[in-house]
């Protein structure tokens, strides 16, 4: 209990006074971080009449007549939510899969085999993390036009299979966590390598797979600079292509419906956020610390 | 030590890597190879796929580089973007160590952290391009939520956020700020958390106050993870693009062009100059490569290079003795 005599010594007046002034700044970040959104969600249930009188009431007469008319004017115009969703979450999810299953085989083969390229090969995926895809694109867009590839949301898919940023991250995990005893014993009871990675490694990984899978997922579906270059077919956009249209001058007049387009677009990631928000947040201070 | 039956198993090695490999050279490594010879060459015009090196129509070779080191624009998004990146870097670090003292401090015990962090990260989850667009709406003109929030504080009318170049600067800098203050500061906090309690009790028992133990403790412990925080912030920063360039585009003189958006006009709108954007990519690519190389160069691991060298000087040591 030799805690307690520090703690009494050090309880005095400017110690509650910080405290205070770290509540009030902590809840004034809370509210600039929240703001943005609740005035999305807010507007989405206003009229464009209810919001030229004001955009900060919260309320609003008839709150779902008007979110069902928001919705009939987006959908009249270009920006198709339905269908946005769907090419996104084709996209997110096959190359989340992919990103995870291969980023894992990779580490695999870099941590538990003796190679002769081994230590070259590692070295090269800490190096290619600095490649921008800036530096990529005007070559693969023009490897993708002359296959006649564009719109094709394959192409934005394939590439995940090689993420060096996943690599690192399932190595360092694996190099922690992999004891070759249990490989060892696989291969005594006649398992094949490919079965060992499947049936053993990758269950092993869960965790760090779960965790590389939400940025994974996350970081796919906000992507915005590929898709835009690559997706020309309005019935191909993804979400975040389709929303640039929102600023564009068919919908100037309709504020409702703008905001109630750039609701869909992140209700997903809200959803996803509220019940992963911890192990995400964890996740973040993981991949930061490992690095 | 090496394991005969390890031996035995490398050809795995070099099957499990070959889907990352080939997936890697078709569409990573050609594309960079591809874009750097681009960078020599003519082409331009959309859709347009023959080309041919400069010397060979009666330029010089490194035309494209000259002119767009040479282009007013390129100056004016390069600048932009390092001004816009300053900005939001320097209070984004400055309010996510304030956050990590206060949330990390054993003295005072703040209750919430948690959920404090759990809404700063909030806005680096969603969709960039959504945020931009929102922040738009929030600052438009003549109405928007910042207005009424002004014209509610009594300024006599609206404001045109669009209406300067400075506004816009700093807009975008702000929701760079927004999205990626709490990223940080999570970080840091798990720096923090990651130190022994020792050394803090330590510096208690010498009669540290909070002020010493923050700048002449946690700081130093951090400073890796500091220097990480700014390689991925710097190699994003320069990188910039979807905000800027759906918050205002190109409009007001240019005020939120960014690099990258240089990039993409140049090679995917007006005269579909190919060319021009590769060699301006290659320029980036170079500064970026330049400015990380020095930045890892102090962030290495100095007692794993150590380590290494001795463990190297061991093995070397044990083969004469056999």
């Amino acid at each position: 209990m030799s805690d307690n005599t520090v703690k009494a010594s050090s309880i005095r007046k400017n110690d509650i006074g910080l405290k205070v002034v770290i509540y009030v700044v902590s809840i004034f970040f809370s509210i600039m971080t929240l703001f943005p959104f609740v005035m999305m969600i807010a507007n989405s249930f206003k009229s464009t009449f209810e919001i030229q009188q004001s955009t900060l009431t919260l309320w609003s007469a008839h709150p779902f007549q008007n979110l069902a008319r928001n919705w009939q004017i987006i959908n009249s115009k270009d920006f198709h939510p339905m269908t946005g969703f769907l090419n996104s979450f084709i996209v997110a999810t096959c190359s989340t899969i992919l990103n995870v299953y291969f980023s894992s085989l990779t580490a695999y083969a870099i941590t538990a085999y003796e190679w002769k390229l081994r230590e070259a090969f590692s070295s090269m995926i800490i190096a290619i993390m600095m490649i921008p895809t800036t530096v990529t694109t005007i070559g693969f867009y023009q490897m993708v036009y002359k296959l006649g590839l564009t719109n094709k949301l394959s192409m934005l898919i394939i590439p995940s299979i090689a993420v060096p940023m996943t690599v690192f991250f399932m190595r360092q995990y694996l190099q922690a966590s992999l004891s070759m005893e249990i490989v060892q014993s696989a291969r005594i009871d006649g398992a094949g390598e490919f079965r060992i990675f499947n049936q053993i490694v990758v269950p092993l990984m869960k965790p760090a797979i779960a965790t590389q899978a939400i940025f994974g997922y996350v970081g796919s579906w906000n992507n915005l600079f590929m898709p835009l270059i690559l997706l020309t077919d309005k019935n191909k956009k993804t979400l975040p292509v389709m929303v640039s249209l929102l600023n564009g001058d068919i919908y100037k007049k309709e504020y409702g419906s703008v905001y109630l387009g750039l609701l869909i677009t992140v209700l997903p990631l809200i959803v996803v956020y509220a019940f992963l928000s911890r192990y995400i947040v964890e996740g973040v201070a993981l991949g930061g610390v490992k690095s | 030590m090496r394991n005969k039956k390890l031996v035995n198993y490398a050809k795995f090695g070099y099957l499990f890597s070959i889907p990352f490999i080939l997936t890697f050279c078709i569409f990573t490594l050609y594309p960079v190879v591809y874009t750097l010879v681009i960078g020599f060459t003519d082409l331009k015009g959309a859709g347009n796929t023959s080309w041919h090196f400069l010397p060979a129509v009666g330029k010089n070779l490194f035309t494209n580089f000259t002119d767009v080191l040479t282009s007013k624009t390129f100056h004016k998004a390069f600048g932009n973007t390092w001004i816009i990146w300053i900005i939001n870097f320097i209070p984004q670090i400055g309010f996510a160590l304030l956050f990590t003292a206060w949330f990390t401090d054993r003295r005072s015990k703040v209750k919430g952290t948690g959920l404090f962090k759990i809404l700063f990260y909030m806005p680096n989850i969603i969709t960039a391009a959504t945020i931009a667009i929102l922040f738009t709406k929030l600052f438009g003109y003549p109405k928007g939520a910042v207005n009424d929030i002004l014209l509610a504080f009594g300024r006599p009318q609206a404001y045109n956020f669009e209406s300067n170049e400075w506004p816009v600067k700093l807009i975008v800098a702000f929701i760079q700020f927004f999205q990626w203050y709490g990223h940080t500061m999570v970080n840091l906090t798990a720096g923090v958390i990651g130190i022994s309690p020792e050394i803090f009790e330590a510096a208690e028992i010498d009669g540290a106050n909070r002020a010493q133990t923050f700048f002449k403790v946690t700081i130093p412990c951090i400073r890796q993870i500091m220097l990480f925080v700014l390689v991925t912030s710097l190699i994003g920063g320069l990188n910039m693009f979807d905000i800027p360039q759906l918050y205002i585009s190109t409009r007001c003189n240019n005020a939120g062009l960014t690099t990258n958006m240089y990039i993409r006009n140049q090679a995917f709108a007006g005269s579909y100059m190919y060319n021009r954007a590769a060699a301006a990519s290659v320029i980036l690519f170079i500064v970026i490569v330049a400015l990380s190389s020095i930045l890892f160069y102090i962030l290495r691991d100095k007692d794993e290079a150590k380590l290494k060298k001795l463990r190297k000087q061991e093995l070397k040591a044990l083969k004469k003795g056999y």
